[in-house]
């Protein structure tokens, strides 16, 4: 049996409010398939599942605010579900949880509120990536305090670390224990509706901890897009308009070619350096009520640029409309923003964490531009690699914007 | 169909797609893009939903043209005439 | 006289004596000091030696005196005003906080007040309430005053020449229970400084932090502590006002606990000021919450046994730290 928990989308997002079940006890589920909508501050969100299963307990009620990690429902095996079948009496009908035990009650174990630690053993926690929820307390009424931060820390130097770090991937990166309980009485949990003040906020965060936490170093280079622009034109040209390709599908192309040939950008700082094996580039989109969304393009490095117009089709009316998936707002392996259309030349980006790298693409504008002892003007192109220093170094980091160009000067092997 | 009802389609349009704006108040001459501070991809869903509503179809060629309110008029209602 | 024993009363009176052999400007005045030898023998004597322009009874008035000091200091006499118990100079408030702390602000700058103000306080000879009370928190409340806390024979032998050179007004509390109390004083005159706040005893599991008669009973508890494997620093805090915020917060981020000991009464005192800069500045060093042991929420009893009762003791400081690191 699996717990299925509140998945974290995101470093900023401490926790979600049930909207809706699209399942129920019983039902058969694949990988992908979506299971329920949760409402955070980036809007309403669909989450899918990441097991093959059968739909065991739901123990999340609608509307109910729960932090991140908490225990949603349960996922069975075919074989636990068959087990499970002669007795269907037991459970009768779980949405009214009329008898069914509170699911407060059923999962405290899970829940990482109330969790008592001196600050001192949370800072200490904090800073050696040890989820503070797994210590045993040995301080008065069973609070965590320093000693036993030590000896977890001791304890958990004997196992592979690696294995501590993948752990760690798929749980929220953020114990958040001071928020409050979710309310176990009737009292009705405020949802975390989204809001362009909340979407403010959830960037807020998100910016402020990769400022703080994030050794940022940039790099830059110009790039000449007469062959990319040229080659644009021609095959629009032969397109009817809604299939018109726009140049930010070519530079978000580009952008995944290289990270094939320099994946050390494609990757995630927590607890160390995990290199990410699929390519998820985040694609930035501004609100117009201010904010932004960053749904991620799923393996951007295999579709052709015709399928990532047709993503980015998808993407950016439902972004608009904060209606994402979950895998869509936390799969992310690298970011691209492209601002050029607002006038700038370059763009000094802010890393999303636990993101590594963003690329960022100012405006194509005429400038002048000498090649082979000849000055000529070109349609000219500013990016910008803003990268983590824990993870890369600026070697690698110009290598990769080097491919970006290279591979610009080449639309039609895109 | 008058240019007058045209505009008021493209008003219409320009509205739910930029709802923070007036764009009943773009000057014929006034580059709606810039005006309104439309990005190239809302502006390429604007002008297939326009191809949509008045049963054009706006070629390459033309896509660079039509950035104005007067040109952008014109150019539906030369179409939809022909 | 390094070695030999010297009680706290003879501390005071030698650092009185080098005073007004030091400076001529320097006199003494308050009830009793002269003829009496004051209430508490500190000044006996003294009128022999330096004659009564210098030795200055008055009378028993401690808002007339006091502010008599005050206008002496801006006539640029270096006066020690002594007010008998800290219950009487409550008389003499309205001089201190609305005259002597305020004077130089008032006047943009121009009139300092080099005034020193010294008085008995607390607990230990049966002086009920009427005498006994410990208010260094009401005076620590005042900006404009330096308040000094004399806590051990170090400082009731240093404490004075500085507080004399400064040129605004200190007040000085002195502790009537340890005036017969015998110490060896360290060898050398050295200079103390009167901005800071001391480390009489190193330790790295918790910080005691005490002022007043708090700080032999935390030494004495400190060692009852060492007995049973408790390291514990004990944080003389001297200045009350304005506190010494660098030495507490570096005490606590070595230790991680802090443990406050006054005989002050619990409610808005030193220790809950000291307690919210702890918080302030060292939230995430702490290892355990900031506890207090203080003065009992009472006038201060006659009887000896209900004295005691009504201030902290060694014995209740070992046993609290005790409890509080019983899990580390």
């Amino acid at each position: 049996m699996l717990e299925y928990k509140m998945p974290s989308l995101g470093a900023d997002m401490a926790s979600g409010s049930l909207r809706e079940w699209r399942v129920k006890p019983g039902d058969r589920i694949k990988k992908g398939d979506i299971i329920a909508e949760i409402e955070t501050q980036k809007g309403i969100i669909e989450i899918e599942v990441f097991e093959d299963g059968v739909i065991g307990e739901l123990l999340v009620k609608v509307d109910e605010l729960v932090p991140v990690g908490t225990s949603m429902a349960t996922i069975l095996t075919e074989e636990e579900a068959a087990g499970k079948r002669p007795a269907p009496a037991e459970a009768p009908r779980e949405e009214k949880p009329a008898e069914a035990p509170a699911p407060a009650g059923s999962t405290t174990e899970t829940l990482p509120h109330h969790i008592r630690a001196s600050p001192l053993a949370r800072r200490i926690a904090e800073e050696k990536g040890i989820d503070i929820a797994t210590i045993q307390g040995t301080g008065p009424e069973g609070a965590i305090l320093r000693e036993d931060v030590e000896h977890a820390i001791a304890a958990q130097a004997a196992p592979a670390a690696g294995k501590a770090a993948v752990e760690h991937a798929a749980v929220p990166e953020e114990v958040t224990p001071e928020k409050p309980a979710p309310p176990v009485a009737e009292e009705k949990p405020i949802p975390a509706a989204a809001t362009a003040q909340s979407i403010r906020m959830a960037v807020a965060a998100a910016m402020s901890k990769s400022n703080r936490e994030v050794p940022h170093y940039y790099l830059e280079t110009k790039i000449d897009m007469s062959k990319a622009l040229a080659w644009l034109a021609d095959t629009n040209g032969q397109r009817p308009v809604k299939e018109r390709l726009l140049p930010a599908v070519l530079l978000i192309k580009a952008v995944a070619k290289a990270l094939n040939d320099v994946p050390a950008l494609n990757a995630w700082w927590e607890n160390g350096l995990q290199l990410k094996e699929s390519i998820h580039i985040g694609y930035v989109v501004a609100l117009r009520t201010g904010g932004i969304m960053v749904p991620a393009i799923h393996d951007t490095d295999t579709k052709s640029v015709e399928e990532l117009m047709l993503a980015l089709n998808d993407l950016i009316p439902r972004a608009r409309a904060l209606r994402l998936r979950s895998s869509e707002l936390a799969d992310s392996t690298i970011t691209v923003t492209s601002l050029g259309e607002g006038g700038v030349e370059t763009v000094y980006g802010v890393i999303y964490p636990p993101q590594v790298a963003l690329v960022g693409f100012g405006g194509i504008t005429e400038q002048p531009w000498s090649e082979n002892g000849m000055l000529t003007v070109r349609p000219v192109l500013t990016a910008t690699l803003a990268a983590d220093h824990r993870a890369s170094d600026g070697s690698t980091g110009s290598r990769f914007l080097t491919a970006i160009k290279n591979y610009l000067q080449q639309p039609e092997k895109l | 169909m008058t240019q007058e009802e045209i505009k008021q389609a493209l008003v219409q349009r320009l509205k739910s797609i930029a709802p923070d704006t007036e764009p009943g108040q773009l000057q014929p001459d006034d580059n709606i893009r810039q005006t309104l501070g439309i990005d190239s991809f809302d502006y390429l869903q604007f002008i297939v939903a326009l191809d949509e509503q008045f049963g054009i179809e706006t070629p390459e060629e033309d896509y660079g043209r039509i950035q104005t309110m007067r040109e952008l008029t014109d150019y539906i209602a030369a179409r939809v005439k022909s | 006289m390094p070695g030999q024993l010297i009680t706290y009363r003879e501390c005071i009176k030698q650092a009185i004596r080098e005073a007004l052999q030091a400076d001529e400007r320097v006199f003494i005045m308050g009830e009793d000091v002269g003829r009496y030898g004051g209430a508490f023998a500190v000044s006996k004597n003294l009128l022999q030696e330096f004659g009564p322009e210098r030795i200055m009874d008055t009378p028993l008035s401690e808002a007339g005196f006091v502010g008599a000091g005050i206008g002496a200091a801006l006539g640029g006499m270096r006066p020690i005003v002594e007010v008998m118990t800290v219950n009487f100079s409550l008389l003499a408030l309205d001089q201190i906080a609305n005259n002597a702390a305020t004077l130089l602000h008032m006047s943009g700058g121009q009139f300092n007040v080099p005034l020193v103000i010294r008085m008995s306080s607390g607990v230990g000879r049966q002086l009920a309430a009427q005498h006994s009370h410990s208010w260094e928190p009401l005076f620590a409340h005042l900006p404009g005053l330096r308040i000094l806390s004399v806590g051990t024979h170090e400082d009731a032998r240093y404490m004075l020449a500085p507080a004399l050179a400064d040129p605004d007004p200190v007040i000085i509390f002195e502790y009537t229970s340890m005036l017969n109390l015998e110490k060896e004083l360290p060898d050398s005159a050295e200079s103390i400084e009167i901005s800071k706040a001391k480390v009489r005893r190193a330790g790295k599991d918790i910080s005691i932090i005490t002022y007043g008669t708090g700080v032999y009973k935390a030494l004495e508890a400190a060692t009852e502590l060492a007995a049973a494997g408790i390291d514990a620093e004990v944080v003389d805090l001297r200045v009350l006002r304005p506190l010494d915020e660098e030495t507490i917060v570096a005490s606590v981020a070595k230790t991680n606990r802090a443990f406050l000991v006054e005989d002050a009464s619990r409610s808005v005192s030193v220790s809950s000021e000291v307690s919210a800069r702890i918080m302030e500045r060292c939230f995430y060093d702490l290892d355990a919450p900031v506890q207090r042991l203080c003065g009992a929420e009472v006038p201060i009893p006659y009887p000896k046994h209900l004295e005691d009762a009504s201030v902290p003791q060694p014995a209740q400081i070992v046993t609290a730290i005790k409890t509080l690191l019983q899990h580390a």
